[in-house]
């Protein structure tokens, strides 16, 4: 082994990470200046059909966040998630497990209750997400919001966001849910400060006034 | 997770033109909740990845003389509220709503709940499907095995068979549909899974540049079906033992019957013992557990996982008087 080998970076150090380094990107491109790499789509054949390759660099993607558009320039490998909060500052949505298990990064798609950590963002263009950010209209909290506080429903609050959007998916399905429904519907979030009956009891609040 | 090219094909000529003739180039994104899983923890790690949810003709159900057709990307939320499976198949209705979570089940699709790898945490961690350490011993045999294989078990691999929905479909006698370059193959469901014999080889009888299109479950008006599952937490946890049932019955005999235990073998576990016990029978708590003891003749419990022999028997007692109760448990 050469002696500066060890001072040699790790590939996978590499804010492009270990495929195309930015390194490898501007010598094969001749760009000399260090712009953020945005590569449209190359174009390859299937099927005798053409069909567009994204990545492994950065691609421009378009979203629709809380009614509202948002363009970026991301990685395939970045998931909806990571855009949210690393991108656009929506950070209501928390990345705790990462693995799809605990919740808190619940938001909707189309309406539907889904774990942003569990899907990719270029997936996500062209569909109407809503984060917890959107809940509060003009300085008041959403009916849902105003339960949990009503009801002690939060202990450290990580998972609280979560369990939040979680509710609304819940209460839009079934406003007057059963104990049944209530725990198949909240069972992909996990509180491990045990606020389980706080929530319970703020849904109860919510399915009786009406969201 | 490393980076990856990412393309979203329309049809299924454009997605298998583009999947590879060998596996680990391309993976195929569907859901993604199982994927997406398996490459950030880098067990997975695709050159390429192909979405196919832009190939429209595989979303959605459909009925016809042949029975009941489920496009493989049809999410398992959306069949959980599909009328269809609700009055015709009451017993998978049932067993969708317990699978994972609302999060999950909302991207989750059919497709992927066949084809998502097995939970062995072995595998997860990057040890292979059949786990060894570097002198070539098998790790999973006499190590961390409790919630491993008590059937089937006698090669290399000791994982479960990971999917609760798929007992109940072998059951009710689903067939599975794939598409490839050479055409489509159809086949009984339970014959998609097979156990690996060496380190490479896949738990599924799909080749790398297949996709799964359809699944197709015969009409069962005539059928008393159940699922039954047991976990250690009331939701959103992996079964310990699943067993689907269904019932044809001839007066208060029965006339035929189909037994599928999940969670005990390496594959979805077909029981012609527990078949074969019930035939001719009248369904009561001793012809349930004369079938469930047939069943499980033939376990042999690793170290630590004797405890699922009892499970794997309750759970099948439990689902035959299920159906024969007509599935309200």
């Amino acid at each position: 082994m050469r002696e500066d080998d060890e001072n040699q970076k790790d590939p996978n150090d590499s804010p492009e990470g270990p495929g195309v380094s930015r390194r490898e990107f501007l010598k094969i491109s001749g760009i000399s200046v260090a712009v953020p790499l945005v590569a449209g789509p190359r174009v390859i054949k299937a099927a005798g059909q053409e069909v567009r390759v994204y990545g492994p660099g950065k691609v421009p993607m378009e979203f629709t966040i809380n009614g509202k558009n948002y363009k970026a320039n991301l990685e395939p490998r970045i998931t909806l998630l990571d855009a949210l909060r690393d991108q656009f500052e929506l950070t209501g949505a928390k990345r705790v497990c990462d693995r799809a298990e605990c919740g808190a990064c619940t938001v909707l798609l189309d309406n539907k209750p889904v774990y942003a950590c569990a899907m990719l963002a270029i997936e996500a263009q062209h569909k109407a997400i809503t984060t917890v950010e959107s809940l509060m209209r003009d300085g008041k909290l959403h009916p849902i919001q105003q339960a949990f506080v009503d009801n002690d429903a939060s202990q450290c609050g990580f998972c609280t966001p979560g369990f939040v959007v979680a509710c609304k998916a819940l209460l839009d399905k079934y406003p007057h849910p059963t104990p049944e429904d209530i725990r198949r519907g909240l069972s992909g979030n996990l509180c491990r400060c045990g606020t389980y009956a706080g929530i319970r009891k703020a849904i109860a609040q919510v399915a009786q006034k009406g969201a | 997770m490393r980076p990856f090219e990412y393309v979203s094909p329309n049809t299924r000529t454009q997605a298998i033109s583009l999947l590879g003739a060998s596996w680990g180039n391309a993976e195929i994104l569907a859901g993604g909740t199982d994927l997406l899983t398996l490459m950030k923890d880098d067990v997975v790690a695709p050159k390429r990845l192909i979405n196919i949810k832009g190939i429209h003709d595989l979303h959605g159900v459909s009925s016809n003389a042949q029975g009941f057709h489920i496009g493989a990307l049809t999410t398992l939320g959306d069949l959980a509220d599909d009328a269809t499976v609700r009055r015709n198949y009451p017993a998978l209705a049932e067993a969708l709503p317990e699978a994972a979570s609302p999060q999950i089940r909302n991207l989750a699709t059919l497709g992927g709940n066949l084809c998502q790898r097995p939970r062995c945490w072995y595998f997860r961690n990057g040890f292979g499907l059949l786990p060894k350490n570097e002198t070539g011993k098998e790790l999973a045999a006499g190590g961390e095995n409790r919630y491993h294989a008590i059937l089937g078990n006698e090669g290399p691999a000791k994982f479960v068979s990971p999917s609760t929905l798929v007992p109940i479909l072998i059951a009710y006698g689903a067939k599975i549909r794939l598409e490839g370059p050479k055409g489509k193959r159809e086949f009984p469901l339970e014959k998609f899974f097979v156990i690996p014999k060496n380190e490479g080889e896949r738990e599924h009888d799909l080749r790398p540049n297949e996709i799964v299109t359809e699944v197709v479950i015969p009409p069962a008006s005539d059928v008393r079906a159940a699922h039954y599952e047991i976990r250690q937490k009331e939701v959103f946890d992996w079964p310990l033992a699943v067993a689907g049932v269904a019932l044809r019955m001839r007066g208060s005999n029965v006339k035929s019957a189909r037994i599928v235990m999940g969670y005990v073998a390496p594959v979805p576990w077909p029981s012609p013992e527990a078949e074969q016990a019930l035939m001719g029978q009248p369904i009561n708590k001793d012809t349930a557990q004369r079938a469930a003891e047939a069943a499980l003749t033939n376990a042999k419990p690793l170290s630590h996982n004797a405890y699922k022999v009892q499970l794997a028997r309750v759970a099948l007692r439990r689902a035959i008087l299920k159906a024969a109760s007509g599935g309200v448990s």
